[in-house]
């Protein structure tokens, strides 16, 4: 199957003889320097890549990264310069006027930044616009467009004005109309980046469980890194008009591609993609329930912990013993650690996400199999260590 | 002292082109003069028809239902009434006719132009330097090659109010069109629209209101002009104080000019808010 979108070698040049600054950024000038001999502006260079179908593409980067212009040269909103881009195998940019608007009406929902929502016009007649344009019959557009208002929670807002709508119910307005068409792509350009962080989630979070059932091609244009990580599949990072790096969430987060990325990567909060399996430490230093206190502090006092876990001998994990407990168990000659074992200690999967661990604030914190194995454990130091070793590997 | 090199013959130039196209079309002119006589004699016979206080009450209801506001209702029926009681009806309702036809006629030329206008950037250079020239122009000025064209009377004060009074009606509509938001236009190219797609079911709707107050602009530059253009022959409130003027009779000078204002502000207030929206 052909991937739903390819884009190969996309220029956007803006201005007057943009051949010029094509030839010149393929003798590898920068942005930049562009600008100042040629006064033109680069929006996009060089920039390849596929999406598959069903697939939530995410493209990320700052304002001027050219992130919005290669959208809008997917449908061609904006005319590529140089470049090919197809859609189901088609180059688009061989279209001509009347097929164009013929594929953008058929293929592509847009949803944008600022809504883009016509006041004078319902929800419903909102809603229902991409099926005018296609001359839809009445009835068979009404039909849709409630349908697709449904399916974003807005049943019973028909009637309504967008003004009388807040921000994030516009949006899911927006989202309608774009559903309403049920196009194969839908490109979202900073869609949820005007509304408040709160609803900003909530919409997120909406987004992911709308897709698990539509199963759209979706292009989301964001500047926003945590947004990226958690919705999408795969991640396209550009910067200065090219694409820096391509990888999902974790690989750009773990091996990011270019300092730049790196450096964008330090201020997120990595703990809510990091799985527990990811980050824990070896447990290297386990004691034994036949074990006597002293062998115990001593394995303590070799890798400096003050907590040791307790494992049996098929290495399912018993409890824990604190040095305190120790030290009185060795002065009153007890040989057997038994009696202070705390068998309540936090536990977690290797699967579970590290932002959930750091909420049992109990450490050590024990990662365990579905049989109970050990198989690590989470220190608290240890956490943001790691988490820092891992971004500077 | 006259300027050492010699005057320029513009008049000529101007004078030449009228009387060639006085003498090669004006059997088109003449008969768009006598069949629009006609129709403004219909109008005003029409009008007239009913008796006075039918009419005042016709549009005093009709500048409620307009406007939504009783106040402007009572304003329009007491000014019109007062405009009975001085024995102007008859003139006030062939002035209401000019006006009536005068701005339909500019408004159905200049929507298409403005609309023309605001699509082609190139169109918009040519065409605004031409509405200031028509703006600046002397209103009297455009009296004068009318009455070749049209012979003495209504006609020619058409003809010369709907230049006057255009401008207002092609600029409001351009700019209303191109103060349409960006990301709108881009949303519905977005959805594949079409150039009349995009004019009918999105900028149009959008620019309504300033279309509206350009049309409203329009209605009371006419007015004026059609006030001016009894000088040749128009009838109508303008020829009440003309007539005054001519037999210096200060008082029907007055009553007549107060009919003017009474029409003009009640066609102001019933035209303002026509395009703002009306919501429940």
């Amino acid at each position: 199957m052909p991937p739903q979108i390819k884009v190969e070698n996309v220029y956007k040049v803006f201005g007057r003889d943009a051949g010029r600054a094509v030839r010149m950024i393929e003798e590898g000038l920068g942005k930049e320097e562009i600008m100042q001999k040629t006064r033109l502006a680069v929006g996009v260079s060089d920039a390849s890549f596929e999406v598959e179908k069903g697939e939530l593409l995410v493209v990320m980067g700052l304002s001027g990264s050219g992130k919005s212009t290669l959208l809008r040269c997917i449908n061609r909103l904006i005319e590529p310069t140089a470049g090919k881009i197809y859609i189901d195998d088609v180059d688009i940019t061989q279209l001509s006027e009347k097929e164009l608007l013929a594929l953008r009406a058929k293929k592509f929902g847009m949803v944008f930044q600022r809504f883009a929502l016509l006041p004078h016009r319902t929800v419903l007649q909102n809603t229902e616009f991409g099926l005018e344009i296609q001359r839809v019959p009445v009835a068979e557009r009404e039909q849709k467009a409630r349908n697709a208002l449904e399916l974003v929670g807005l049943k019973g807002w028909e009637d309504n004005y967008p003004e009388q709508l807040s921000g994030g119910m516009q949006q899911r307005v927006g989202l309608a109309r774009a559903l309403a068409i049920d196009p194969d792509i839908l490109l979202m350009d900073e869609a949820f980046s005007a509304l408040d962080p709160l609803i900003r989630r909530e919409m997120q979070d909406e987004l992911l469980a709308l897709q698990s059932r539509v199963h759209k091609t979706i292009l989301f244009i964001t500047h926003d890194l945590d947004e990226a990580l958690k919705i999408g599949d795969r991640i396209v990072m550009m910067k200065d008009g090219r694409i820096v790096q391509i990888g999902t969430p974790e690989e750009i987060l773990t091996e990011p591609a270019t300092p730049y990325v790196e450096k964008f990567v330090e201020d997120v909060n990595l703990a809510k993609v990091l799985t527990a399996g990811s980050i824990m430490h070896k447990a290297s230093a386990v004691t034994f329930p036949k074990d006597g206190p002293k062998t115990a502090l001593h394995k303590m006092k070799e890798i400096g912990i003050s907590n040791i876990l307790v494992v049996d001998t098929d290495r399912r994990l018993i409890g824990q013993v604190s040095a305190d407990g120790a030290i009185q168990l060795a002065r009153k000659n007890v040989p057997s650690l038994e009696s202070i074992i705390q068998r309540d200690v936090p536990t977690v999967h290797p699967e579970e996400r590290i932002n959930e661990v750091f909420a049992e604030e109990k450490f050590p914190v024990a990662v365990v199999d579905e049989k109970n194995r050990l198989k690590g454990l989470i220190i608290r130091g240890a956490v943001l260590a790691a988490l820092a070793e891992k971004r500077s590997s | 002292m006259d300027m050492p090199l010699p005057k320029l013959q513009i008049g000529d130039a101007i004078e030449a082109v009228i009387d060639y196209f006085t003498i090669n079309f004006a059997f088109i002119t003449r008969a768009v003069s006598d069949l629009m006589e006609t129709g403004i004699d219909v109008l005003v016979d029409a009008m007239l028809f009913f008796p006075a206080w039918v009419m005042i009450l016709v549009f005093s209801g009709l500048a409620w239902w307009m406007t939504r506001r009783p106040r402007v209702g009572i304003f329009t029926l007491v000014g019109l009434l007062l405009i009975w009681n001085l024995e102007l009806w008859e003139p006030t309702v062939s002035t209401i006719a000019l006006v009536l036809i005068a701005t339909v006629i500019a408004v159905a030329i200049g929507l298409p132009i403005g609309i023309a206008a605001a699509l082609y950037g190139g169109l918009n250079r040519v065409i605004m330097p031409i509405l200031d020239f028509m703006q600046t122009m002397p209103a009297f000025v455009y009296l004068i090659p009318a009455i070749p064209f049209f012979g003495l009377g209504p006609v020619s004060a058409i003809f010369s109010t709907v230049i006057f009074a255009m401008p207002p009606a092609i600029r409001l509509t351009c700019l209303g069109i191109q103060q349409v938001p960006k990301d709108l236009v881009e949303a519905a190219d977005s959805f594949g629209a079409n150039r009349m797609q995009k004019l009918f079911k999105l900028q149009l709707p959008l620019a309504t209101p300033t279309i509206m107050a350009g049309i409203n602009q329009t209605i009371m530059l006419s007015l004026s002009m059609v006030v001016i253009a009894a000088m040749i022959g128009a009838k109508g409130l303008g020829g009440e104080v003309w007539k005054a003027i001519q037999r210096f009779e200060p008082g029907d000078g007055f009553e007549a000019g107060l009919g003017v204002v009474i029409i003009a502000m009640v066609l102001d207030r019933m035209t303002q808010r026509f395009g703002t929206k009306k919501k429940t």
